[in-house]
């Protein structure tokens, strides 16, 4: 299951790399979401999987599966929540603001340095 | 855009007040079983979500009248304040204690300070989420 | 905390108060408010003399950062009292002088004195201070004072132009030292200079010695404005007079000599450091007094006459550090360079103070210090025409004045360098008294100029733009007790060697003496008819040749080259340095996010994939891996072919809907591998997460892909399936490579025990590690926060473009 997982999380990676690279902010944030999901699976695969029962003492069983990443990976999901939704307000401000979604089109201008 | 939404505002009523009841046992469940502020926080988020997507932003403000911002910053405030308690005692920051008393009705409880803790986390998440949902809600 | 730390920093802390009482006493000049501090300061160091004319010190001592080393010591003793008393005497002077200098109607004055109380506080923390890192701190404080000060009348370019050159040029230095007192630790491991002191022999015999030796000199040649750094001190002169006078000529300028004079006790015993120290001041004195004599504003003359005079102070130092060649009293053949150099600081500090006070007076009175446009002005300014030629006969070396002694006392000095049989001194040595007596040929030249070309000749007054008149007795007072002072030292200059040359000297050659043992110093006016008197003689002569027939030769200035001069050099340095920089940055910052993000994944990969091959990371190990079951291999192909599909999605609806697939599928995956509370979040925050997205729906652009061409495509690919392989191999080495157990079984164990809980997740986030949480919440805060201030505070457009002008 672990290798299976590890090709599963190479694609994520990799489909997010290609859309945060690509000229569109829609498909940038989208980007970043999947490169999260991505995260969380390599973290939780990185502890082991299957291993023990669910992490709560009410399970009485001889073995729990790791807690530690699973804590890390429950902040980082709600964070990635709010980052996902910070992006998407700069993206449509400034979608608004200066009309492209283009990201050649949203440089600084000459001379702002 | 007026469409013909009362089953779905029917469902709402009904159902809000389950989704709403859960989140709360989630939220207290935390220290023991799944849940905790956060996922009780998100829960109860996705509630007035439903709300706000049965009926409009307009009603929902009227039901609620909540400034999420302020939600926001009592959370904060509460988990910091909780932080900041154990210094009394002379304890490191963020210390928790727990104690556990014999309450009527409930029996044996346990009392946490770290669900005040959890408490400020709730209260960020809901505050957090609705900021968002409602100020990107409201722009037009 | 003791009397004397407050004594240091209450400069800094009166400065604190200046902008109050600036503001609610408008009509008193903001000066007089200044005025007592430095006396009280001055008379309280005074009585320290008690201390030190018997060798003895004291030493207070603040924690700072104990645990580095690093303690805010303060040690009394003979040099440092020197500087100390220079700083708060001189500084009373000046600070009076600028009180009818400065115009209150028309000056920020508030500024200017927090300014120069900094500069007092900071410069008394360098003199005074034991510890090396103290010592730097208020050094690199001091260079700041100074920029804020020469760039007072920061409405000239010119005054901006210096200040920016004085701090690239001392902050350079001051770095260099840090650089230094950092190898000296190395070697030996303390930063207390009493310690160091103790270990010289351990410093000399170090490999680093040398090193460390040319960054501490860095440091104060650049401070001290020696060849060819001294390029700064000419342009400071655009700072207001009485900065001039306390700043560039008696107190900051000698931090340098401060400090060679500091470290002498543990450098000197090397040839490298008595070469270099008196070799560099004897250039630096001759550049600056042939520089000098071709200004024609009084105060560039004085300027440069300070370089030349700081570099003979650099000269007599490094020539006396021989002394330690011995190693006892008796054979102290050349320790009457450091009594010349001590007494020299003295003498400059009061006929340099009071000449600069007087160019402040004419310049006031007459409004310009062109010496070209002035003349005459004896009959109108009788007072300060006697105290301008004090001045500077003292500082040409004519008796019955003070400098006459020290400069007497300077050519003994460079003597005695000719007649050294070591450090090579034999081959080379014989220049230094010639270099040093045409140097002093030059210095008479420019001081007969300055006094001569000012107040005799033709009176211009078409030029000038006031009438000029004689200045304002507060103006006067205080060049006029330094004048007095160039007398009384001029003529008793052994009020001085008991209680204040001697215990500095015991400071800088402190080896030389046994445990209560005192120089024993003694000046004296008459020698006979020694080598000496016929080089002061020869100087006068010549001197009075040149002046006379200066139209003769003065053409021989115009004949060096200016394109290969230092100012040139710097000028040109700078701004190859400024447009290389910009040009680099341009080259990188493109502007694209595409561009950063592709640098961004080209060093992930490169660093991550060079550490797999490297240390030989990658390896797969397929024994202890869990079961595979049929619906998760589906779950697998589901989330895929979603990630692949959003690729090649029109619609930003099927986007985000294929998103939201992979988010649920993401949150099956926790169910499957015991996460319950993952897999709730996940739930939850993926519903959220799609409405939040449909919510924006409307306000974002369709996706359009067809302005993408085929080779940005390539690119883009070939990056990504890079990014994925490699985190693929790091997901499979991670699970083959267990090189140490999880520290996870401390949380299976105290959940229950330590939290009283049961469910570790939540235990871990609200307990074990609260302050993630906390600051997670603070970070989702500010997301909100963020958002919020985004859509509700819009700019108009108008005001938006006004921005962007």
């Amino acid at each position: 299951m672990e290798i299976l997982m590890a090709f599963l999380i190479g694609i994520l990676f990799m489909t997010a790399t290609y859309l945060m690279l690509s000229k569109s902010l829609l498909r940038i944030i989208i980007g970043t979401g999947l490169l999260s999901h991505g995260a969380h699976l390599l973290l939780l695969t990185m502890g082991g999987l299957k291993r023990g029962a669910a992490p709560l003492l009410g399970e009485h069983a001889p073995s729990y599966a790791d807690p530690l990443p699973q804590a890390l990976i429950l902040t980082a999901i709600v964070i990635s929540f709010g980052v996902t939704a910070f992006f998407l307000v700069v993206a449509y401000r400034a979608y608004q603001e200066l009309g492209t979604d283009n990201m050649d089109h949203l440089r600084g201008k000459e001379g702002h340095e | 855009m007026k469409t013909n939404d009362v089953i779905l505002q029917t469902v709402t009523k009904f159902v809000l007040f389950v989704i709403i009841l859960f989140s709360i046992h989630l939220f207290f469940a935390g220290h023991y079983y799944p849940g905790g502020g956060f996922i009780g926080g998100l829960m109860t988020s996705g509630a007035i979500v439903l709300l706000l997507l049965a009926f409009d932003i307009k009603t929902v403000k009227m039901i609620l009248p909540f400034d999420y911002i302020k939600v926001v910053a009592v959370g904060l405030l509460i988990a910091i304040g909780t932080g900041a308690g154990a210094l009394f005692f002379n304890m490191p920051f963020l210390t928790h204690a727990y104690t556990y008393a014999y309450l009527p009705l409930l029996g044996k409880t346990s009392l946490h300070t770290a669900v005040l803790f959890d408490t400020g986390v709730f209260l960020v998440v809901i505050g957090v989420t609705m900021t968002i949902i409602q100020t990107i809600g409201e722009s037009e | 905390m003791s009397l004397l730390h407050l004594a240091v920093l209450s400069p800094l802390l009166l400065a604190i108060l200046i902008p109050f009482l600036h503001k609610y006493f408008k009509n008193i000049h903001t000066g007089w408010f200044l005025l007592p501090l430095p006396a009280v300061l001055f008379a309280y160091f005074l009585q320290f003399i008690s201390t030190t004319s018997h060798g003895g010190t004291v030493m207070e001592t603040v924690a700072w950062i104990s645990s580095l080393g690093i303690n805010f010591t303060l040690k009394v003793d003979g040099l440092g009292l020197l500087f100390a008393l220079l700083i708060t005497g001189i500084g009373a002077l000046v600070v009076l002088y600028s009180i009818y200098y400065l115009n209150p109607d028309k000056e920020k004055l508030n500024t200017f004195y927090v300014y120069l109380l900094l500069f007092m506080g900071a410069m008394l923390g360098v003199v005074l201070s034991d510890n090396l890192i103290v010592l730097y701190t208020f050094w690199e404080l001091t260079s700041f004072s100074s920029f804020l000060l020469i760039g007072y009348w920061n409405h000239r370019e010119r005054s901006r132009y210096g200040a920016q050159k004085s701090m690239l040029i001392t902050v350079f230095g001051g770095l260099s030292m840090l650089g230094g007192i950092l190898m000296l630790y190395i070697i030996t491991g303390t930063f207390s200079i009493s310690e160091t002191i103790q270990m010289s022999n351990e410093v000399v015999n170090h490999p680093l010695f040398t090193a460390t030796l040319i960054l501490f000199l860095l440091g104060a040649f650049t401070k001290s404005a020696q060849f060819p750094f001294h390029i700064w001190l000419p342009d400071a002169m655009e700072a207001p007079t009485p900065v001039s006078a306390y700043l560039h000529s008696a107190t900051m300028v000698k931090a340098g000599i401060y400090l060679v004079a500091r470290m002498t006790p543990v450098f000197a015993h090397s040839g490298t450091w008595v070469w270099l120290v008196a070799g560099v001041g004897v250039l630096t004195l001759f550049w600056g007094s042939f520089s000098a004599v071709k200004q024609t504003d009084l105060k560039a003359i004085l300027a440069f006459s300070t370089v030349s005079q700081l570099g003979m102070i650099m000269s007599l130092l490094g020539a006396g550090a021989a002394a330690l060649h011995y190693g006892t009293i008796e054979d102290g053949y050349y320790i009457v360079a450091v009594t010349a150099a001590v007494f020299h600081l003295i003498n400059h500090a009061t006929f340099k103070g009071s000449l600069f006070m007087v160019t402040g007076i004419i310049d006031h009175e007459t409004g310009t210090r062109d010496i070209r446009k002035l003349g005459g002005l004896m009959n109108f300014m009788p007072i300060t025409f006697t105290l301008a030629i004090i001045g500077t006969f003292s500082m040409a070396g004519i008796p019955p004045f003070n400098g006459f002694l020290s400069k007497e006392m300077f050519f003994t000095g460079m003597l005695r360098v000719a007649e050294m049989d070591f450090f090579n001194m034999d081959t080379w040595g014989i220049l230094f008294p010639i270099i040093a007596w045409s140097a002093s040929v030059f210095t008479f030249l420019y001081s007969m100029m300055y006094v001569f070309k000012t107040f005799t000749g033709k009176y211009q007054p078409e030029k000038l733009e006031k009438k000029p008149h004689e200045a304002p007795i507060g103006m006067l007072i205080s060049p006029v007790i330094l004048a007095s002072l160039v007398i009384i030292f001029g003529i008793f200059p052994n009020v001085l060697s008991h209680n204040i040359i001697s215990p500095a000297m015991g400071s800088i050659l402190p080896s030389l003496l046994e445990n209560g043992e005192g120089f024993d110093v003694h000046i004296s006016h008459w020698h006979g008819p020694t080598a000496e008197l016929f080089m002061t003689i020869g100087v006068i002569a010549f001197g009075l040749l040149l002046y006379k027939f200066m139209p003769k030769w003065a053409g021989i200035y115009s004949k060096l080259p200016s394109r290969m001069s230092f100012n040139r050099f710097y000028d040109r340095g700078l701004e190859l340095l400024e447009l290389t920089s910009k040009n680099i940055t341009k080259s990188y910052m493109t502007g694209f996010i595409r561009t950063y993000l592709v640098y961004i994944f080209s060093f992930f990969i490169l660093a991550l994939a060079s550490t797999l091959i490297f240390k030989n990371a990658f390896q797969l190990d397929l024994s202890d891996v869990a079961p595979i079951r049929f619906f998760e291999v589906v779950l697998v192909l589901i989330m895929a072919v979603s990630a692949i599909t959003i690729l090649f999605a029109k619609s930003r609806l099927t986007s985000i809907i294929l998103l939201g697939a992979v988010g649920y599928t993401v949150a099956l995956f926790f169910v499957l591998f015991r996460a319950p509370d993952l897999a709730l979040t996940q739930l939850v925050i993926e519903t959220v997460s799609v409405a939040l997205f449909l919510l924006a729906f409307y306000h974002l652009p369709q996706i359009r892909r067809n302005e993408e061409r085929i080779r940005f495509r390539a690119t883009n690919a070939l990056i990504s399936i890079a990014v994925g392989a490699i985190v693929t191999m790091i997901a499979l080495s991670a699970h083959s490579n267990k090189t140490f157990g999880s520290i996870s079984e401390y949380y299976v164990e105290n959940t229950y025990k330590k939290a009283g809980g049961e469910n570790m997740v939540n235990v871990i986030l609200v307990d074990f590690r609260g302050f993630d949480t906390m600051f997670e919440i603070a970070v989702l805060g500010i997301a909100a926060l963020g958002i919020f201030a985004m859509i509700k505070l819009r700019l108009t457009r108008g005001r938006e473009l006004d921005e962007n002008k």
